[in-house]
């Protein structure tokens, strides 16, 4: 990887974030950038039509477990063209755990938001199927939520009927 | 007009109310803009339900298609049928204790699986693990590829009508699990890569017995592709079908050779280079079309590159060395250490019962190329022997995503050879 187009690559964004962009941490070879929640979509669209971010290969959601902006949501993109990757994170609150959708921006961050509500509960604001991915509907929980607990809770789940009539 | 068959049941499952009627009310919305034609005198228009319990859907991936005749108008995919919460676990579990629990998300080639996790905790805690043991990870990783390409190819022909093409593919992989056995003590969940190395090193059995598979699989491919490359049936079959292209592919978000066959050389291998493939002399094989027959002849081409790789790796490989770190903070102590010294025994004890600790706040992402495309940890770390969270990027997760898209407009009786050609494992999905 070329030291260069990274510090390229800051740059520019650092000049077009401006406050907007709260922390930068190198990882031993990707940045990951910390950035203000309302500045998030303006951010993707700038990214992957300017920056040329034009493949998303995942959404990572996080529970900091801390009484302020608890759940951090990273959107980790890559550029084929510069070989590069790039971790672009916000903070949401417990309170209002919302943010705006990038299926607008990336089609294939449908299946990734939808396993970050589905795991967290952080809801995707003009997401078209906002379903959870891996659990039923019918599950009431989040539970890689840092206080669900790793037995599961018994009865959350009503369980198939195994016998053909249903009784 | 037709009267409804009274003896056709339309009820709806009964079981996870809240949910059936979400991924129903979901495939009546989707491409909202599609006007339905509601008189449908003909009743050409019905609503399928394929799977999870079915031979061809690879495991329990659940299709619901709406379809028009025999052309599915829409579909969704139901996923989760095998979710055990892997990332939960992992929170819960040191590094190495995790490391088991990976052979079961891409159970087809668990090899690279180890692999993966240990050098993402090797990266985070930055350990440096000896060029022999690098060799030997290389070796098997193709080797675990080859083998996860071999059950694609038996499977898929098999969905496309040929089965005999499963017993041939099933009797190379057979020679796969004798050598896994014989390197790791196991054949199907090996378990064998350690954070700083690997667990024991090659005896010169296992050595033997994969320079003759690399001797002789070659032929075998050839004898295939004389079989298949030509072969009307197979070829009308895959041609065209389930075509995507390049820029539906990166939005859509493919990975592995599904994305390689639209044109896009995306392999971590040379995007990324990690343990020693940069020094490796390898082509990644594209093909621009997008469609079943370009998967399968990246696929194919694939394995043979494989064989290239070990060759190579045979080549250069050191023929002694230690095959894990010698520093007890970063990796198990050897056996003979822990039988016949007392701080042997300590370490052995503090690995187990702490393990490696990589520093405090730190985040890193590293990612290899599975046989099914990229596979990448994420982890954050609190300074424990514990991860705070820990993400898996796992292929056939992206590759579903772009299954739902390219099944769109498809004939219905290519549902199970597109599956097939997706070559999406369950277990990696569902994490």
């Amino acid at each position: 990887m070329n030291t260069d187009i990274r510090d390229n690559l800051l740059q520019d964004i650092r000049e077009y974030l401006g406050d907007g962009l709260l922390e930068v941490y190198l990882d031993y070879k990707h940045p990951l950038l910390l950035i203000e929640r309302d500045r998030l979509h303006d951010t993707c669209r700038f990214l992957k039509n300017t920056m040329h971010f034009i493949y998303l290969n995942e959404i990572i959601g996080t529970d900091r477990f801390t009484s302020e902006d608890r759940f951090e949501v990273i959107y980790h993109l890559v550029s084929l063209r510069d070989r590069q990757r790039l971790f672009v994170k916000v903070r949401v609150d417990e309170e209002l755990p919302v943010l705006p959708t990038v299926t607008d921006i990336w089609k294939g961050a449908n299946w990734n938001e939808r396993e970050v509500y589905d795991m967290f509960g952080i809801r995707f604001e003009g997401h078209p199927d906002l379903r959870r991915i891996f659990l039923p509907e019918d599950f009431k929980y989040y539970p890689l939520r840092k206080e669900f607990p790793l037995l599961g809770v018994p009865g959350s789940l009503e369980m198939p009927n195994s016998t053909p009539d249903h009784d | 007009m037709m009267q409804p068959d009274p003896t056709i049941s339309r009820k709806k499952p009964t079981y996870f109310k809240e949910h059936q009627e979400a991924i129903y009310k979901s495939l009546e919305d989707k491409h909202a803009t599609v006007e339905i034609d509601h008189s449908d005198p003909l009743a050409t228009r019905m609503t399928l339900n394929m799977g999870p319990q079915h031979p061809a859907t690879h495991g329990v991936l659940r299709v619901l298609m709406e379809l028009d005749g025999e052309v599915i108008t829409k579909c969704r995919l139901d996923t989760g049928y095998l979710h055990r919460g892997i990332e939960k676990m992992a929170e819960n579990k040191t590094y190495q204790e995790f490391m088991p629990y990976t052979d079961r998300m891409d159970y087809l080639s668990p090899y690279s699986n180890n692999v993966a996790l240990c050098l993402a905790v090797e990266k985070i805690a930055n350990i440096q693990v000896p060029v022999r043991a690098s060799y030997i990870r290389m070796i098997c990783c193709e080797l675990s590829r080859i083998s996860s390409h071999l059950l694609w190819l038996g499977t898929m022909i098999m969905d496309a009508g040929a089965l005999s093409f499963f017993l041939w593919t099933f009797r190379e992989r057979e020679k796969i699990y004798d050598i896994f056995d014989e390197v790791a003590g196991h054949r199907f969940t090996v378990s064998h890569s350690r954070i700083g190395g690997v667990n024991n090193d090659f005896t010169p059995v296992a050595e033997e017995k994969i320079r003759k598979f690399v001797r002789e699989f070659p032929d075998e491919l050839k004898g295939w592709h004389k079989i298949l490359d030509r072969n009307r049936i197979f070829v009308d079959r895959n041609n065209g079908v389930g075509a995507i292209g390049h820029e539906d592919a990166i939005a859509i978000g493919l990975a592995g050779p599904s994305l390689r066959a639209t044109g896009i050389a995306y392999d971590i291998r040379r995007f990324e280079p990690y343990m020693l493939y940069d020094e490796m002399d390898f082509m990644v094989p594209t093909r621009t079309e997008g469609d079943n027959l370009a998967r399968y002849y990246c696929r194919m081409e694939e394995m043979s590159e494989s064989i290239r790789i070990i060759e190579q790796c045979f080549d250069r490989m050191p023929k002694k060395g230690p095959i894990r770190v010698d520093d007890a903070k970063k990796s198990y102590p050897s056996k003979d250490e822990v039988y016949y010294s007392m701080e042997g025994l300590i370490h052995d004890f503090m690995m187990t019962d702490t393990g490696v600790c990589p520093p405090e706040g730190a985040e890193s992402y590293l990612a290899i190329e599975a046989p099914k495309g990229e596979l990448g940890f994420y982890i954050q770390s609190d300074g424990t022997g514990h991860p705070w969270r820990l993400k898996i990027k796992s292929p056939s997760f992206s590759n579903l995503q772009g299954l739902e898209t390219i099944l769109d407009g498809e004939m219905v009786a290519d549902t199970v050879v597109l599956i097939g050609g997706m070559d999406p494992v369950m277990g990696d999905s569902d994490k």
